[in-house]
Formats: structure tokens, sequence, C-alpha cells
């Protein structure tokens, strides 16, 4: 399965969710807002929120400041 | 000191610079503000000078003298809730606008209720997972037609040209480099704070006067 994270393509072999790939990749939950194929994605909705071929996913790492 | 103006003289002056078509959006604006640090404060003070007929500031604390190297807050403020001391300078600037103040801490469970009267947010916090908290109480529980204008990266003395406004979707517009936090261990300073706080308060105007592009 292929699909877009920030721009770039990533594969994967097999099923994964949201919550799974947040993990995976070693994000910080609390600092992150992802968008998939457009939309954010509530925190809660993470863990059954599975990954589908050719979707394209945004992770906003937020960095302290203001 | 001169007499004060009245409210009339005050809008059509606003309309001889923005023309009246624009000012009538801008008066009729409602906008919230989370946070009134360096982001918070100036964004507040340009959208008071645009005449954005509403605002909702919030914040929990109080003025500290280190916030005077970046904030819009002066010497006779510290020690003063934010809220109170932030009113005090819009009022100055235009008497006539409509201030609403919450001196609270905004949590994920509080923030549904506190923003249900303004159609922009505008995101200014300090920490890295207050804007993320708060971006995710907004896309959890807030109306569909309401905007988010946050911010990410402002810290140090790198070009101003890094800062920029991304439109992320039709809900959220992200102002910032992304990259320069604290956690970086570069400092805030007016300058590039003040940078990114206006891009958010263009980002903000541009949406009451219905453009949609970053």
């Amino acid at each position: 399965m292929t699909i877009e994270v920030n721009g770039r393509s990533e594969q994967f072999s097999e099923e994964i969710s949201l919550s799974g790939f947040v993990k995976a990749k070693g994000y910080d939950l609390t600092k992150i807002a992802v968008e998939l194929n457009g939309a954010i994605i509530p925190k809660s909705q993470y863990a059954c929120c599975v990954l589908k071929e050719q979707d394209t996913l945004e992770i906003v790492t937020f960095v302290g400041g203001g | 000191m001169e007499r004060i103006p009245t409210r009339e003289e005050v809008y059509e002056a606003l309309c001889m610079r923005h023309t009246s078509e624009v000012q009538q959006k801008l008066s009729a604006g409602h906008v919230a503000i989370a946070g009134l640090g360096g982001l918070g404060s100036t964004v507040a003070v340009a959208l008071s000078r645009a005449g954005i007929g509403h605002l909702h500031l919030i914040d929990f604390d109080r003025v500290d003298l280190s916030n005077l190297n970046r904030q819009q807050y002066r010497i006779k403020d510290l020690g003063r809730y934010k809220t109170e001391a932030l009113q005090e300078i819009i009022m100055e600037i235009n008497p006539y606008l409509e201030i609403k103040t919450d001196t609270v801490k905004i949590t994920a469970e509080n923030a549904k209720q506190l923003f249900t009267g303004e159609s922009i947010i505008c995101e200014a916090f300090d920490q890295a997972v207050e804007k993320a908290m708060l971006t995710d109480v907004f896309f959890e529980e807030l109306s569909r037609e309401k905007i988010l204008v946050a911010a990410s990266g402002m810290a140090g003395a790198a070009t101003s040209n890094l800062i920029r406004t991304r439109k992320i979707n039709s809900r959220f517009y992200l102002c910032g480099d992304e990259t320069a936090g604290l956690e970086s261990g570069h400092s805030l300073m007016a300058p590039r704070v003040g940078v990114c706080a206006a891009h958010e308060a263009n980002m903000i105007l541009r949406l009451l006067i219905g453009e949609t592009e970053a």
C-alpha cells in the first residue's frame, strides 16, 4: 500500500490505522494535527481510522512560541 | 487632551482609509483571540486599528516584566490581568469596539463553550501542546462554519521571509515558519513574533472581507 505523507510516498506492507502510523513514526501525539485527504482528523478518531491506498496525509507538528 | 471623537467620527475616519464597503465588513466582524501574549496582544492591536467590531480576548495570565520584550503591554500594566490591560489599550485606540474578555485558561473542556459567539478563532498560545489541543477541539467539537487561524514557528532572528501563511484547508490557516520553536533554543523577540502576528491578523482581515486564499 502506498500513501503520501507530507508530500513523499511511503510504502506499507500491511493495513495500518492512523493511530498505528503516528506511533510507528514516533510523532508526539500531543503536538500534532493530522490532515487526511483534506480533512483534519480529531485525535479521538485516530484508532478507528484505517489508512487506504493512495491516501494523502499531512502531519502538522506545532512548535512552541507566541 | 483633545475631546474624544464620537462613534460616527471614528467610523467615518476608518471608512476614509478603508472604504465604507470594506469597513462595513470589518465592523461586523466577530473574532476570538486565544492567548494574549506576543501573538495575541499584537493581533488584537492590529485588528482594533482596522476597526474589527467585536473582539473576544481570552487569557488567564497576568502581565510580567519578561513579557515586555514582545507583548503590547506597558510598565504600568505589570501584575494586571492581560485581558484587562489589553482591553484598556484597545479602548485607547477605538473606544467604540465591543470587547468581551474571559480571564480563564482555555482547556479541551471549556473551549466549545468559550467560542460560541465568533466566526473566526485566532490561536495565539505559547506552547505547542496547547496549539495542538485547540486545533483538536476545534475540529472535534466546533461548528463547521468557524475558521481557525493558528501560528507555529516564529522564534529567533532568522529572515522574516520564511514566515508565511499556509491554507491547510478551508477552515484552517497556519502562519509561521513551522520550524523555529522554543524547543530549538531560540528566544522570542518582538520583530519576528510581530511578523507572524501580522500574518495572522492579515489572514483574519482577508477572511472578513471575503478573501479565502492564504
